[in-house]
């Protein structure tokens, strides 16, 4: 859910005559501080203020901190701001150290788990996916507790959809959502379920980060728009199957699974792309 | 360069530690936390100074509950929302001096059945020559529940019996049957609750009723006009069924006055219980609700106000199914058990142990969520649990029941609860968009908890060590003292399986002690005969214990009366005050350990 870029490059045009005072490096963080708010002062989603803030804390702490080594500079915290309240809004466990741990996780698999200077997952997805896998007797992730009420989720779609037009990742959103819907009703037709309850989850709030923060995040999509849609289009053909198979947490594992293939895909892609290239200059 | 890949080597060293912490972790709690292997009776008591042995058989009992089938729209989900039913509650109800059982079926025609304490061992079910079985036929709906308190105070327990239909109210005729008294007394023709107790809000003497509804009051189960009859939301439903509370008259006769005494939620309660938690001499009212938070009602004699926010116990919405009240630091404070559901890795609410925080009482208290310091948070789909000290050594100990629906082992229906329980309240409360449960288990099979209390603020599952074995899908648990023998004997009430009755054997070097109260109310003065709310503080080397007499807690449950404590080896007893719900307080000196003693209030 991170989204690891400074920020997505606009054109001359738009940065001519912006219609958002705004830093955009701030969008991200300020949208998602106010679906935090906003969750929390009317539903109160968050048992404990102190487990999102050791979230945060966590993330930003360790990002500098990794930064700083391993880069040599202070790296900006939006980012990790992020991870860590998204981390503090989707883990729900009783216990304190899986927000801590889950945090760590996350920023730490940026600086490892990178292939020819990128890295491949998305922080939170790789952080909460690990944390389903390895303690699922202590943590679930947020599904229900932002009450299942229409006028939140019309809030966060208007406001999601100017924020994700505005930073030019719309048609990611876009795509999935229609997907989405798409293999909702193939389900139904599948299964004999009813096509509401096939459609429920994307009416849910977890749902919502999902599409808004993770698999729209600059740092681990292609980079080509083309690319861009057809990866989400994969990750919503993943989680129609995982669903399939009853998988509660199919949207995070299609996602842990299609976003690093396509990164690893383009890397090498580029690589043979920057060979080519190399040789046609030593000729 | 060398100093780089030296960092760099640390940094994966650290990133494969943090991957192996939830494996260390669980490694250190799982040993910690419980006591799994599975000990015969010697070993039992040797470790943990008691055994249990399920001896329903051997007791003449072969109850079985059978679960309500609803309107056939429901079919696809039927196991889902007639999943509960299930209830027992223990009463003396013929003044032999040894408690009895009643347990309540679902079924449209099923029969309930009271088991009468034969004194030998044994019981026997002599509900249907006293007229208080056949209470399921079709028309009136089916048992949830029942409680007993002696709402017109000649000395005999009453029976209110909870239903999703006709509740009905049973004047006990001096213990040889009982007369239905329903419509005299004023109750609803209709309500869909799973919960009831008794208590004298007003202290006049005269126990009144409160009722929390769970589906709405105007849906007729069996008769649907609608099938838009679930909860709105999973976690803030307000629309559930609404509240009671009967005011008695004195004369078989209830005024309700719910609204009147500022009592009007809609949420979907599943367990009510009361006790004087601030000291005020008025019980207050705890309500744990299905698909949202609990309610803390304070009463100041007249009436009550909410205050689960300000108090803490009201906040994170979870799916609050059992409310028991517990001195588990023998500190002359309750804290109150409330369960709820987990489940690995889909959804882990965990149970709330609400402790009163150093430093708060009166109005001013306040209270904190330490289930998972004291380690009784984690009990899978929970539903009923009672406090008593089960080996006798002075502590509360607690006994959690739980599963929810046992039906094919190997398919669950959590993928598909999950995907609707999500979503917009337009699905989930429309009761067509559920799948169809298809046989499915839901949180089935589940292993219980019996949790021991070492008395510094740690509990250890010692359940299948002491032999509570069972896997049922169980609902409601009573804790009584069966054979008048000073141990605390555990009776669980299953949802579609049998009645069970777990006989104790308590290392003999623990002592205990018995208290049997009866109020004298007369004319608006006094406390009420069953001298429900009625404190016993025990002080004893160095410490004390509070309990209070319950007109019903737990989830759908009522233990006795008898207040148990138990003392461990050696105990030198200061005395035992007993605060009446008239105000009059009683002080024993010295009273003598490994004895029941039956006190009247005094004039």
């Amino acid at each position: 859910m991170s989204r690891q870029t400074s920020t997505p490059v606009l054109p001359v045009q738009a940065q001519k005559t912006p219609w958002f005072s705004l830093d955009n490096r701030y969008i991200a963080p300020a949208f998602i501080t106010c679906i935090l708010l906003a969750g929390h002062l009317s539903f109160g989603i968050l048992e404990s203020y102190q487990k999102t803030l050791l979230a945060i804390a966590t993330s930003i702490g360790l990002e500098l901190v990794l930064g700083r080594v391993f880069f040599h500079k202070w790296v900006h915290p939006a980012s990790a701001y992020i991870t860590g309240i998204s981390v503090g809004i989707l883990v729900r466990s009783p216990a304190f150290w899986p927000y801590a741990l889950c945090s760590a996780i996350s920023i730490t698999s940026k600086y490892v788990l990178r292939v020819k200077g990128r890295h491949i997952w998305n922080p939170s997805n790789f952080g909460i996916s690990v944390m389903l896998f390895l303690a699922a007797e202590t943590v679930a992730t947020l599904s229900i507790q932002w009450g299942n009420y229409l006028l939140p989720m019309l809030v966060i779609w208007a406001l999601g959809s100017v924020i994700i037009w505005r930073l030019r990742r719309f048609h990611i959103t876009g795509i999935y959502v229609a997907s989405f819907i798409a293999f909702a009703f193939i389900r139904s037709w599948m299964t004999g379920s009813p096509w509401q309850s096939e459609i429920a989850p994307i009416t849910g709030p977890m749902y919502q980060l999902f599409i808004f923060f993770m698999i729209t995040d600059p740092k681990t999509t292609v980079r080509s728009k083309r690319g861009q849609c057809l990866v989400v289009f994969l990750v919503a053909v993943v989680e129609m199957v995982l669903r399939l198979d009853q998988i509660v947490y199919a949207p995070f594992y299609a996602l842990f699974v299609v976003g690093p293939t396509a990164m690893l895909i383009e890397i090498w892609v580029d690589s043979r792309r920057a060979n080519a290239a190399k040789l046609t200059v030593t000729q | 360069m060398t100093g780089n890949r030296i960092a760099r080597a640390i940094l994966v060293l650290f990133f494969i530690g943090l991957l192996a912490t939830p494996f260390v972790i669980k490694r250190i709690s799982s040993g910690r936390d419980a006591d799994r292997s599975k000990a015969d009776a010697k070993t039992a008591l040797a470790r943990h100074g008691f055994y249990l042995e399920e001896v329903s058989q051997a007791a003449g009992i072969n109850f079985v509950h059978q679960s309500p089938k609803l309107d056939p729209k429901l079919d696809p989900i039927m196991p889902e929302v007639a999943s509960m039913g299930a209830s027992v509650s223990i009463v003396d109800f013929d003044r032999d001096g040894w408690p009895d059982i009643y347990v309540t079926n679902s079924a449209i025609g099923s029969k309930n059945a009271l088991y009468r304490n034969m004194h030998d061992g044994t019981f026997k079910d002599a509900a249907g020559e006293l007229g208080i079985a056949d209470v399921n036929q079709a028309g009136t709906g089916v048992s949830t529940g029942a409680v007993w308190g002696d709402y017109d105070n000649d000395g005999y327990e009453d029976l209110f019996l909870i239903k999703w239909g006709r509740p009905e109210l049973f004047h006990n005729d001096q213990g040889h049957g009982f007369t239905r008294v329903t419509e005299q007394a004023g109750l609803p023709p209709w309500i869909n609750a799973n919960t009831a107790i008794w208590l004298d809000y007003d202290g006049d003497g005269l126990l009144d009723l409160f009722i929390g509804g769970y589906y709405s009051e105007d849906i007729d189960l069996w008769n649907l006009t609608t099938t838009r009859i679930m909860p709105e939301s999973f976690e803030y439903a307000k629309n559930g069924g609404r509240k009671y509370l009967f005011h008695n008259l004195g004369n078989g006769k209830f005024e309700e006055v719910s609204a009147k005494v500022g009592i009007s939620s809609r949420r979907w309660a599943l367990a009510a219980a009361s006790a004087d938690l601030r000291g005020s001499g008025h019980p207050d009212l705890f309500v744990a609700n299905d698909y949202g938070v609990s309610e803390l009602y304070f009463n100041d004699g007249k009436g009550f106000h909410e205050v689960g926010e300000q108090t803490g116990v009201g906040f994170a919405p979870k799916s609050g199914m059992n409310t028991a009240f517990g001195d588990i630091l023998n500190q002359g404070r309750y804290a109150v058990y409330v369960s709820n559901i987990s489940e690995d890795g889909i959804l882990i609410q965990g149970n709330n142990l609400w402790v009163p925080k150093e430093g708060t009482t009166g109005d001013a208290i306040k209270y904190q969520n330490l289930a998972r310091d004291f380690g009784v948070e984690l009990g899978g789909w929970s539903f009923g649990a009672q406090f008593g000290d089960l080996n006798n050594d002075g502590t509360l100990d607690l006994y959690l029941t739980n599963g929810y629906i046992s039906l094919d082992r190997n398919r669950s229906y959590w993928y598909d609860f999950s995907k609707v329980a999500g979503g917009n309240s337009t699905i989930i409360g429309d009761a067509k968009n559920w799948p169809a449960f298809e046989g499915r288990s839901l949180s089935g099979y589940q292993s219980k908890r019996v949790w021991l209390n070492d008395g510094a603020g740690k509990f250890v599952d010692v359940a299948q060590a002491v032999g509570a074995t069972d896997t049922y899908d169980g609902r409601s648990v009573v804790l009584v003292d069966l054979w008048n023998r000073g141990v605390l004997d555990v009776v669980v009430a299953n949802q579609n399986g049998p009645l069970l009755l777990y006989k104790n054997t308590v290392a003999p070097e623990n002592q205990w002690i018995e208290f049997e109260l009866e109020g004298t109310s007369s004319n608006h003065a006094g406390s009420n005969r069953s001298a429900i709310g009625a404190q016993v503080t025990l002080f004893w080397n160095g410490q004390q214990q509070v309990q209070e007499v319950s007109g019903g807690s737990g989830f759908a449950a009522q233990n006795d009366r008898r207040l148990h404590f138990g003392l461990g080896p050696n105990p030198h007893i200061e005395k035992a005050v007993i605060r009446w719900p008239s105000g009059k307080v009683q002080t024993i000196d010295k009273p003598a350990a490994n004895q029941l003693h039956k006190m009247r209030e005094p004039a």
